[in-house]
């Protein structure tokens, strides 16, 4: 573990109410981490320790700051540790106005001394919540209780933000309204954020990088692109929602049909139209079961996206019709989920040259110079 | 013939005692509910269970233990003797003590289901946004439990003022002094002077009468979602 101050080092062990956790982990102090797992692995356990309102023996640190220590039985209470914590329901004060419930973490936050790094109107601007400063939580909707929410958190100007599942009350619609405004947050903030999620598809779209995490273990951590192009984690990261994220760069904008076009590499690849400048990098995430092998490259077929790779690793599942593949197409990794039989007809192994057909590609949004890769 | 005059002194008597009690069972209620409420201890029932003694005993099973707490010769008296009395029984400050005993279930019941009913998650919040527990617990659980405090004081307020057991058991029947509204009027009758009884007894009913019905709208309205 680096204690080089700029990092958060967290280790707990202990057992709470019969389960028991065992995890220690890294993030940096930028960007996003998420800690991924099905429910009940422990990761809002940790997030609670973090925040000190729960108490594991463990270690740990915030920079070069000490917040709990078992050794020595520091322990920083929860209103001495600077954590903005989003919790799954907005839990808004009830009896207090937006705006006082906004400045309910700020004017302690000045109390303490802390710096004054985000200010009122700024974060207001940032999740546009202007105009519901005057309303009492009860008349705002899921989605502005939960932007809400973050600002009140952010406003205790915390050195690190917390959330757990900030979105998993919420419907469809709103939760992409809300990611929006938090890929926002992740472009401008210099404060880390720890994403507590079970949902495979917000932290790749969020997270640079994510601890796996399993009946409170760490099964893997690191950047998000290599820990899902690994195999061997496929019953934690799901099978269903199972993918890789690319990044591609802007070649071209085609108004006639619609679609922006990118290159990968050297390949091509083309999503329906995106609002992005030519030469921008974007992320790209492909599912395993929306990608199709084939050891020819087609002719004459639908599907636009086609790309010549290397298979680099087979996992097949026992006991099951599939197996997972990892096809190295240069400067990326894509996954192929395809059935056991498919893999001995074409006599698909490890170094056979492959064209991967890609049925669908969700754009994650512009990938930021400064990304961890 | 109907001496109304002499009705004034035991209902200023009453309101000063059910006042003067409430405040105290605010003050001293508040933190046993809260510890009710949050504790994890497990004999904090049995001290739920000593707060609730008054429902069920008879006022003077507790006005009988109060007269010999209060008495000369219990700690009363001894707390009496540094203010150079002799006894608290018989005294007014007595009786804010014995009501204070009678009517605090009342007063922490409310309170401690206000606190339980919002949870651990208000305080959390608060923690997380560097709110102390004591800044939280004014700025937070206080207003939240509002309407518990609300009920506690009328039901507390309400409730001294109906007492006759315990006040006749340590108080007595002292014109001014100890002699309160319920004692007043089994006096009255007791002398045969219904006017006066009658005047009493019926204010009593418009008061209780109001009482009630305020708390219902009261709780009506703060019982809705927010503000």
């Amino acid at each position: 573990m680096s204690g080089g101050g700029a990092s958060i080092d967290a280790a707990f062990a202990g057992s709470v109410g019969g389960f028991a956790l065992d995890v220690a982990f890294t993030a940096p102090m930028r960007g996003i981490t998420a800690l991924f797992g099905a429910s009940g692995c422990g990761k809002t356990t940790i997030l609670r320790c973090i925040a000190g309102l729960q108490r594991l023996p463990g270690r740990l640190t915030v920079g070069a700051d000490i917040w709990q220590d078992h050794e020595t039985g520091m322990f920083r209470r929860p209103h001495e540790r600077a954590v903005g914590y989003v919790f799954q329901e907005a839990s808004l004060f009830p009896h207090l106005s937006v705006a006082n419930n906004l400045r309910y973490g700020s004017r302690r936050a000045a109390r303490d001394g802390a710096a004054n790094a985000l200010g009122f109107d700024d974060v207001v601007a940032l999740l546009g919540i202007g105009h519901l400063l005057d309303r009492a939580p009860a008349a705002l909707s899921g989605g502005e209780r939960q932007r809400v929410a973050v600002g009140r958190a952010l406003l205790s100007q915390p050195r690190l933000l917390l959330m757990d599942e900030p979105l998993s009350a919420l419907d469809r619609t709103t939760r992409d309204e809300i990611l929006a405004y938090f890929e926002v947050l992740h472009d401008e903030l210099s404060i880390p954020i720890l994403y507590v999620s079970h949902d495979i598809a917000e932290v790749t779209r969020l997270a640079d990088r994510m601890v796996v995490l399993s009946a409170g273990r760490k099964l893997a951590e690191g950047p998000v692109a290599g820990i899902l192009e690994r195999l061997d984690l496929q019953p934690a990261t799901g099978r269903f929602e199972a993918g890789v994220v690319l990044t591609a760069r802007v070649a071209a904008q085609d108004r006639t049909y619609d679609l922006t076009r990118l290159d990968h590499h050297g390949q091509p690849i083309t999503i329906p139209f995106v609002d992005v400048d030519i030469g921008d990098e974007v992320r790209l995430r492909v599912r395993a079961r929306d990608v199709a092998l084939t050891t020819r490259r087609p002719e004459a077929i639908s599907i636009r996206n086609v790309l010549a790779g290397t298979i680099v690793e087979i996992r097949a599942e026992p006991g099951t019709a599939f197996a997972e593949t990892l096809i190295d197409i240069g400067g990326g990794r894509l996954r192929a989920r395809v059935t056991r039989e498919a893999l001995a007809d074409l006599a698909l192994e490890v170094g056979r040259p492959v064209f991967a057909l890609v049925k669908s590609i969700s754009f994650d949004r512009r990938a930021r110079a400064d990304r961890p890769r | 013939m109907l001496d109304l005059a002499a009705l004034w002194p035991p209902i200023r008597l009453t309101l000063e005692l059910a006042a003067t009690t409430t405040v105290v069972l605010l003050i001293v209620g508040t933190p046993i509910a809260w510890w009710l409420a949050r504790s994890r201890a497990r004999w904090k029932e049995a001290v739920a269970a000593v707060v609730a003694l008054p429902l069920v005993l008879p006022p003077t099973v507790l006005g009988f233990y109060l007269l010999i707490a209060l008495g000369p010769d219990g700690p009363g008296g001894w707390f009496a003797g540094l203010f150079g009395g002799r006894s608290l029984a018989f005294t007014f400050e007595g009786l804010v003590i014995g009501s204070v005993f009678y009517s605090m279930p009342f007063v922490v019941q409310p309170i401690r289901n206000a606190f339980e009913a919002f949870g651990d998650r208000p305080l959390e919040v608060a923690a997380t946004l560097r709110a102390s527990p004591w800044d939280a617990f004014w700025t937070v659980a206080v207003p939240l439990a509002r309407p518990g405090f609300m009920t506690g004081a009328v039901l507390g307020f309400a409730h001294t003022v109906g007492q006759f057991g315990v006040v006749l058991m340590i108080g007595g029947n002292i014109p001014g002094e100890t002699k309160v509204l319920s004692v007043a009027i089994y006096d009255y009758v007791e002398t045969l002077r219904w006017a006066e009884a009658h005047v009493l007894a019926a204010g009593m009913l418009v008061f209780a009468f109001v009482v009630i019905l305020s708390m219902t709208l009261l709780e009506k309205r703060l019982g809705r979602p927010g503000p």
